[in-house]
Order: structure tokens, then C-alpha cells, then sequence
């Protein structure tokens, strides 16, 4: 017989300032109601935690009064939501059907290879986590990938070193 | 007032901004104001002007002179020659890539030429963050009659006189829409914005959003008076940023000038519109789902009847519109039904917008008259195939529609035609594909995509697209059989029957219709294990130029697999079934005798 998978929200890496519980807590308190509201104060306490481990999501069941199931079914449900830390920068690789069909998956594989991880996975050093997007609307610029804000467009396989290098250098130099 | 002797309209559209045209923006406005010229010379931010491929785009306004491809740098040649010495920059225009003829005024320009604008028709025109440039080009005109002058039924009738059909992907005829919510009774009703746009490799809404956003705000208040709701959701991907910051801005303008709120423009109309921000879930594109997200819940769809318009959010009669379908709703009212109906084919009135990308030479937004051909877009708008490489075949509907091959480039672009030939109108994105696309390898993409994006609520699709992506994996590994493309057939059936919504009863489409006009190639890959592409790495196979191999061994010393066979001095030989593909020989060789696959 399969068991089904156990299913555990991953706990905070480590402890969480207070002070973020108490920015979120405000925001919640000054919304005009509730109802319906999750999904924004999820958004909002993703912003200022950076994600949504288990601490924030009961906080915020108990602050709405509603079940934390209800909380971590909608968490899980979205895409956007993450219950992971992310690396310093964060890579978008364009996966939408333009940049697919100029060879985006090419590009994807290997920026895997150069960093030594997976999507949704940050590098060992926690600069760099890789996540898959689809598309960012600069179809014009395919096969195009993000860092941080910035776009580069019109990537090879052999831009990645150089664009990976430019945030290892920042890094150091700061 | 100022009165500028010139305008400098500089593209402000996400394709643009990609390409640093922010950065543009800012050196013109420092060189303007230190040459002293700021009081004779406006430099505007504007929304897309379609022509993302060459951007950024910067148009010098009255001279109507259309820049290409303009950097920091060029933007001081710019102001040095033309702002102020009145001399083109002929460097900066566009050039024609077959014909290398070069277009100085972008009517002229094959893009423009064919094109026909009502949704964009302030795209790349006006400051969509300057709510009296859109009211400069008649914006509000059409709420204002609206509110004052006529009665709901008046209105209903004018949308279903001019034939406008939904733009996110049904068609349903919006006219008909608003008048069934509009007879609901109820204390209160609500009309939604559908922003999610999910297909990926579109970007039409969001140009809109981005470009003219109050066109947008003033429909939904025209839809809301209509059909008697207070309250406006827009729906729009939190991906979005610059859309989501330039309708926030536009929503607090429209506030402040009383075009928002309570006793709009001194009637006892009161409408106001709130922002919703989606998450990244594909399906929340469908209706119901969108509305279930909308009330901050999992965003799985509903079953339908009880259809929106019956029972919606909260409960209330709702009525759902696209974008796109909203943005032609003023332009309607100030121009009449007969004018719009005049437009496009008899079933189809107006025009749509496609977002057109891939393998194409002006990947951009164009908008054409509903009935154009696919031929009239991708080789007179899109100036034909990328590196004049052979036309293979053009995507619509995105993960839901089909693809439509070269003997279908004549077919008119309208909602039945394209039905009739297994594809659909889709919310307007085209993706373009040539000789080197693989259309099993396109497939697999399309799957991917909806098995990650089912919501898995239904059995058969969720678990259904799994299997057939799993199996069109197999496939592209070199691992099919005969019986894979049997089961891929009945699978689409069941998954088509056994889904409750949109999603899954059109997942399967992508294969049903590659399967269809490209069986050859999924026979290739299942009987001869070839990709004529060369693209799915799996079936890629090295081999030994037997002209060039002198026999020297040095490939077979190094396969990890032993798989290379040949005597001293003879031509060796690779067997197909044990290579594992890992390129030693290849390097190893030094008379360049294996061949490398593509
Ligand atoms: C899976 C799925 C995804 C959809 N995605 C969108 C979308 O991104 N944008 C949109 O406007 N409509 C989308 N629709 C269609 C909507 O359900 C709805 O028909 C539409 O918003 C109605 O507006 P219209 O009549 O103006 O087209 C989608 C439907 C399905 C089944
Ligand atoms: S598909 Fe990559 S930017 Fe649109």
C-alpha cells in the first residue's frame, strides 16, 4: 500500500524578529475588514518575512481566527508563495512559450549546471536560488532571464558565467 | 498653459523597460533641462507601442519620426541633431530586414501599416500616468454620456448591436452578458476586471494596463452602471508590477477629479474599483476560480450553472470581462454600434490583439481587424520568419488551443474559423514556429505546463496530464512505442470528458492537434527514433563520417560503453542502442570523423 507523503510546514531557519510580527500585525489590524483578505495579508507578510514559514502562518490563522490549514491550503496552492528562504539574488528563468521556442529550456539546464542546483533550490553559498517563471512580457528580448529586477534578454549559454560573475563580484566588493 | 514646440515620447512598456529604455528616458530629461530646452521640449513616458523587437522605441512628436533600438548614447545624438539642429538621425530608423529600406514615419512601416487600433488605440500616444492626457484624447467622454443621458437598457442594447464578443478566450457576446447579470435582482451586484492573463507568451493585457489603464477603469464604471453594481474588482497577477503601480495610480486620479466614487459627475451613480492580486495559479484565469481566489480562498473552479452572473462573489451576481473586451467599450459608445459592427467578419466585429512571438522577424502587439489572414500577420506585420528559415507552424490559444500549418496561413482570423480548423481565438497570443521546432518537443512544453498548473481537483486531469506528459517524455527520450501514440489518444479523450473546467477539457488540444498534422514526426520519433530537428537530446545520435574515419581507434579507446566497433585501419562503427550519448568519441576524434548532433 502507498502512504500518502507526510505532509510537514517547513519551520523558520531561524528565530524571526519581533519586530516583523509586530509590522504585520498593524497592517492586519488596520485593513478595513478581513473578509476575503487572506490572500493579501499573505502578500504582505510575505514582503516583509521574505517567506512563509510555519510561525507566520499560524500568526496569522490566530490573528483571523480561522484554522491553520485553511492558511497553509492557500499557501501551498500558490505558486508565488514560498515556505523556503530565498538566496540574496534571485534568478528567473523564463519558461513562457516565446522564450521556449528561441531555447530557454537550453539556457535553464545550464544555469542548473553552473550553480549545482534545481528550481526553487539556493545555492550552498545562499547567494542564488533559481525559480522558473512564465513570461515576463519582454517575449521581444526571448529567451530572456531575470536577477533580482534587472532583465537580460537575449541570453546565450555563454552569457551565464559572466552575469553570475557580475553578482559574486558585487558580493565581494561589498 | 506650455505649449511645447516638440514632444519626445519615449516607450515605457515592460518589453522596453527590459531593454533600458528607462534608462533613456532619464537622459533625455538631463540633456533637455542642461541645453536649456526644457520649457520648448516634453519628454513623455508612454505605454507600449507593439514593436517590442526593435526597442526602445522613441517617437519625435510633431515630426512624427519613429526611433529604433535607441540607447543613452543615441539619445545625445538625438537631441544634438534633431531636437536641436533638426537633422534625422538616419542611423536610428527603422530598417526593413529583407528589403533593408529604411522607414522614417512608422504608418509606412509594413508593421503599422495593416494594423488597426481600438483596444491600443492610446498605447504609445499618451502619459498613462496622466489622467488629463486621456481625458485630452476624449477619455470619460463615453462615461460621462452614459450616466447622463442614457438609460441601462439603452446601453445593453448598443453592445449587442455592435457584436462585441468576450476577449479572454470564450467569445461569449458581452452585450447578452451584461444584460443577464443586469436582470438579477440583488442588493448588490459586482463587476470584475479579468487580469490574469495566464497564457504564457502574452502580453496584451497587460500593455493595455500599462499603456491606457483609464480606458479600463472608465469601462468597468460604464459595465457597472449598466448592470447596477457599486463595487469593481480588478483581478491582476502579482506578477504584473508595473501594470498593478500604473493602475493604482490611475484608480487615485480618477478619485480625485470625482470620476471614482460617490455621485459621479453629479448623478447619484456611485462606483469605486478595488485591486486584487493573484498568485501565480494558472486556472485563476477561469471565472469561477478567479472569484474564489478573489475572496482570498484556493482558486479551484466551480461547477457552472450557477453561472457568475447568477451567483458570483460573495454570492452576488457577477459579471466577468477581459481586459481587452473592456477597452473597447468606450471607443464603442463614442462611436457608435454601426461603426463597430462595420468592422471584421460577419460572426466576429472588431478587431483583436495578438501578442506575436517565437520564431518571427517584429515580435510585438498587433491589432487587426477581425478576418485578416495568418499570412497578412506573420509575413506583412511580422516581416516573415526569423533568419528566412522555412514557416513550420503558429500557435493559438496558448496551453488550450492547437497549431495551424501552412495550409491553413490563408484561413480568415475570426472565433468560428478557427474552431473549424481545431485551433481557437484564445485570449490572443501566437507563437511562431520554424523548421528547427520540434512539435512533439512543443507538446511536451504545453503539458508540462498544464499538469504543473491543474489545480487537481478532477481526477482525470490531474492525474491524466501527468500521464501524458510523462509519456510524451518517454517519446522524446527515444522510448516510445506505437501503443504511447494510442494511449496519448484516448487519454485526451478522457481527460477532455472527465474535467470539470476550462483547463482540463482543453489540455489536451496541443497534442490532439500536433498529432494531427504532424503524425510524421511523432512517427519518426516512435518508429525510426529520429527528431528531424535534432532537438530532443535523447534521440540525438553521434555517428562516424565513414569518408573522413581513418581507423585509428582513438574513439573506441575512450567510450566508456564500448559501444564503438572497427578493426586498425578500418571504418569504425556506432552502436546505436548502447551509445549513451556522452560526446567522448567526438572529442577524441581528431580527423573530425563523428558527427556531433545538432
Ligand atoms: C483555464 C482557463 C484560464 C483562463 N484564463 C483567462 C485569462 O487569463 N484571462 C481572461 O480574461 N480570461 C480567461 N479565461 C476565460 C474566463 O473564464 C472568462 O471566460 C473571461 O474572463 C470572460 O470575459 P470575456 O467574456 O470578456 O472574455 C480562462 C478560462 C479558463 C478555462
Ligand atoms: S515568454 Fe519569455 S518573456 Fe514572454
Amino acid at each position: 500500500m502507498t502512504r500518502p507523503v507526510e505532509i510537514s510546514v517547513p519551520k523558520a531557519a531561524g528565530e524571526l524578529p519581533n519586530e516583523k510580527f509586530v509590522e504585520l500585525e498593524k497592517y492586519i489590524d488596520n485593513l478595513d475588514t478581513t473578509k476575503g483578505a487572506l490572500i493579501r495579508i499573505l502578500h504582505k507578510a510575505q514582503q516583509i518575512f521574505g517567506y512563509l514559514p510555519m510561525e507566520v502562518q499560524l500568526f496569522i490563522a490566530r490573528k483571523l481566527n480561522i484554522p491553520g490549514s485553511e492558511v497553509f491550503g492557500v499557501v501551498s496552492f500558490y505558486s508565488y508563495f514560498s515556505t523556503q528562504p530565498s538566496g540574496k539574488h534571485t534568478i528567473s528563468v523564463c519558461m513562457g512559450t516565446a522564450c521556449f521556442v528561441r531555447g530557454s529550456d537550453r539556457i535553464h539546464e545550464k544555469l542548473k549546471e553552473e550553480l549545482g542546483i534545481g528550481s526553487n533550490q539556493t545555492t550552498d553559498d545562499g547567494l542564488f536560488t533559481i525559480k522558473d517563471v512564465r513570461c515576463i512580457g519582454a517575449c521581444g528580448l526571448a529567451p530572456v532571464i531575470m536577477v533580482d529586477d534587472k532583465v537580460y534578454g537575449r541570453v546565450t549559454e555563454e552569457d551565464l558565467p559572466e552575469i553570475l560573475n557580475t553578482y559574486r563580484q558585487k558580493t565581494i566588493d561589498s | 498653459m506650455t505649449v511645447y514646440r516638440t514632444n519626445i515620447l519615449v516607450c515605457g512598456g515592460t518589453g522596453c523597460v527590459s531593454s533600458a529604455s528607462l534608462d533613456v528616458y532619464n537622459k533625455f530629461k538631463k540633456l533637455i533641462t542642461s541645453a536649456g530646452y526644457d520649457k520648448e521640449v516634453k519628454i513623455i513616458k508612454t505605454g507600449c507601442f507593439g514593436f517590442c523587437e526593435q526597442g526602445p522605441i522613441v517617437k519625435i512628436e510633431p515630426d512624427n519620426v519613429f526611433y529604433v533600438k535607441v540607447n543613452k548614447k543615441d539619445a545625445e545624438e538625438i537631441v544634438n541633431e534633431h531636437i536641436i539642429k533638426g537633422r534625422i538621425v538616419k542611423r536610428l530608423l527603422y530598417k526593413e530586414p529583407n528589403s533593408k529600406r529604411i522607414i522614417e514615419k512608422h504608418q509606412n512601416m509594413p508593421f503599422y501599416k495593416k494594423q488597426f487600433r481600438i483596444a491600443l488605440r492610446n498605447c504609445g500616444l499618451i502619459n498613462p500616468e496622466d489622467i488629463y492626457e486621456y481625458i485630452a484624447v476624449g477619455g470619460y467622454e463615453a462615461l460621462g454620456r452614459v450616466i447622463t443621458k442614457m438609460n441601462r437598457d439603452e446601453i445593453v442594447d448598443i453592445i449587442k448591436k455592435s457584436g462585441l464578443r468576450g476577449r479572454g478566450g470564450g467569445g461569449f457576446p458581452t452585450g447578452i452578458k451584461w444584460e443577464i447579470t443586469k436582470n438579477n435582482h440583488s442588493d448588490k451586484k459586482y463587476i470584475i476586471c479579468n487580469a490574469d492573463e495566464g497564457d504564457p507568451g502574452a502580453f496584451m493585457d497587460r500593455s493595455i494596463l500599462e499603456g491606457d489603464p483609464h480606458n479600463v477603469l472608465e469601462a468597468m464604471a460604464i459595465g457597472g452602471y449598466t448592470i447596477g453594481a457599486d463595487k469593481g474588482l480588478i483581478y491582476i497577477r502579482a506578477e504584473y508590477p508595473l501594470a498593478i503601480e500604473r493602475l493604482d495610480i490611475a484608480i487615485k486620479q480618477a478619485r480625485e477629479l470625482g470620476l471614482l466614487g460617490n455621485n459621479i459627475l453629479g448623478t447619484d451613480f456611485n462606483f469605486d474599483i478595488e485591486i486584487k492580486l493573484g498568485a501565480g495559479a494558472f486556472v485563476c484565469g477561469e471565472e469561477t476560480a478567479l472569484i474564489n481566489s478573489a475572496e482570498g480562498k484556493r482558486g479551484e473552479p466551480n461547477y457552472k450553472p450557477p453561472y457568475p452572473a447568477q451567483e458570483g462573489l460573495w454570492g452576488k451576481p457577477t459579471c466577468v470581462n477581459n481586459v481587452e473586451t473592456f477597452a473597447n467599450i468606450p471607443a464603442i459608445i463614442l462611436n457608435g454600434y454601426e461603426w463597430f459592427s462595420s468592422i471584421g467578419t460577419e460572426k466576429s466585429k472588431g478587431t483583436k490583439v495578438f501578442a506575436l512571438a517565437g520564431k518571427i522577424n517584429n515580435v510585438g502587439l498587433v491589432e487587426v481587424p477581425m478576418g485578416t489572414t495568418f499570412r497578412e500577420i506573420i509575413y506583412d506585420i511580422g516581416g516573415g520568419i526569423q533568419g528566412n528559415r522555412k514557416f513550420k507552424a503558429v500557435q493559438t490559444g496558448g496551453p488550450s488551443g492547437g497549431v495551424i500549418t501552412e495550409e491553413n496561413l490563408d484561413t480568415p482570423i475570426d472565433y468560428d474559423s478557427l474552431s473549424s480548423i481545431g485551433s481557437m481565438m484564445g485570449s490572443g497570443g501566437m507563437i511562431v514556429m520554424d523548421d528547427t521546432t520540434c512539435m512533439v518537443d512543443v507538446a511536451k512544453f504545453y503539458l508540462e505546463f498544464t499538469q504543473d498548473e491543474s489545480c487537481g481537483r478532477c481526477t482525470p486531469c490531474r492525474i491524466g496530464t501527468k500521464r501524458m506528459f510523462e509519456i510524451l517524455t518517454k517519446i522524446t527520450d527515444g522510448k516510445g512505442t506505437k501503443e504511447d501514440l494510442k494511449n496519448l489518444e484516448q487519454l485526451s479523450y478522457m481527460i477532455k470528458d472527465g474535467s470539470l473546467c476550462g483547463l482540463g477539457q482543453t489540455a489536451p488540444n496541443p497534442v490532439l492537434s500536433t498529432m494531427k498534422f504532424f503524425k510524421d514526426e511523432y512517427l519518426q520519433h516512435v518508429v525510426n527514433k529520429v527528431c528531424p530537428t535534432g532537438r530532443c537530446k535523447g534521440l540525438a545520435k553521434y555517428k562516424i563520417d565513414p569518408e573522413k574515419c581513418v581507423g585509428c581507434t582513438a574513439c573506441a579507446k575512450v567510450c566508456p560503453v564500448e559501444c564503438i566497433s572497427g578493426k586498425l585501419k578500418e571504418t569504425h562503427v556506432i552502436d546505436q542502442n548502447r551509445c549513451i550519448k556522452c560526446g567522448a568519441c567526438f572529442e577524441a576524434c581528431r580527423f573530425n570523423a563523428v558527427i556531433k548532433p545538432k
